[in-house]
């Protein structure tokens, strides 16, 4: 009798590979958090940088602690900002926009300011030291 | 003359290719994933319109204020005048230099407490003058 010796063939399953992969997937899926930081850019200024700017390019913006506005020595609503400084940057592109908070300003006045500011496209925005 | 009958055509997908594709997706996530790695403190950000999205969150350094006065970066608590050291650590890591502080304030913070924030950034200077405040999206 002889005997037939058959060639088997050595092959790795992978029918069972793509159900791993998805659970590898699904695991990722589930743990990645997409809560994109976002928020108003600004670069602050360099200790002991200090530019004289002629008094003409700057735009003063006084915030007190009562969260009420002026700007350029008159009392402007937070609504109005966007509009008024766009056509000041309309006249004058070089202004600077100089924010001045006082202490106890509350943060969320301040955001809301610079976020008028951003609106109305302002390239230039400083931040003074507040009042103590 | 009889017409053969026409064998059985078995219509499958071909699900050859489809660990591939499953490994690239898998891939993907993989590489964007990033373990949440501090929780911060509880924070009611402001609102905001002209919003930008950061992009990364490997070279971004987080500080939390909460209303009470707490400070806290990478989930411990820290005085006002040790942001400096910490912040200055950060910006000189040789692995993942930081390029920007995400400030993560509570609306109801003094902007004096803010101030002195950025003033301890303004010690350190070069990118920790980068800085970024975290809002909401306004709802209008």
């Amino acid at each position: 009798m002889a005997l037939e010796k058959r060639k088997k063939e050595v092959e790795i399953p992978t029918s069972s590979l793509a159900d791993i992969a998805f659970l590898l997937l699904v695991f990722f899926l589930v743990t990645t958090t997409v809560d994109v930081d976002k928020g108003l850019s600004l670069v602050l200024p360099e200790k002991g940088q200090e530019t004289k700017v002629r008094q003409k390019n700057i735009a003063s913006l006084l915030i007190n602690a009562g969260g009420q506005i002026m700007l350029n020595e008159e009392p402007v609503e937070l609504r109005q900002i966007k509009d008024r400084v766009r056509l000041m940057l309309q006249e004058n592109p070089l202004l600077i926009l100089s924010v001045k908070t006082d202490r106890n300003t509350r943060y969320d006045v301040y955001v809301d300011v610079i976020d008028q500011l951003k609106q109305a496209n302002a390239p230039r925005i400083s931040i003074a030291e507040p009042e103590s | 003359m009889e017409f053969k009958r026409k064998a059985d055509v078995t219509a499958g997908i071909p699900t050859a290719s489809l660990p591939d594709i499953v490994f690239m997706l898998l891939i993907f996530f993989m590489v964007s994933t990033v373990f949440k790695e501090s929780s911060g403190l509880p924070v009611v950000l402001p609102d905001a319109r002209k919003i930008e999205k950061l992009q990364g969150k490997r070279n971004i350094a987080v500080i939390w204020a909460d209303r009470s006065g707490n400070i806290s970066i990478d989930d411990r608590l820290v005085e006002v005048n040790s942001i400096r050291n910490l912040v200055y650590n950060k910006v000189a890591d040789p692995l993942h230099p930081m390029k920007l502080v995400s400030l993560r304030i509570d609306k109801e913070v003094k902007m004096g407490n803010v101030t002195d924030i950025q003033e301890e950034l303004r010690e350190v200077g070069g990118t920790a003058l980068n800085i970024n405040y975290s809002t909401r999206t306004a709802a209008d």
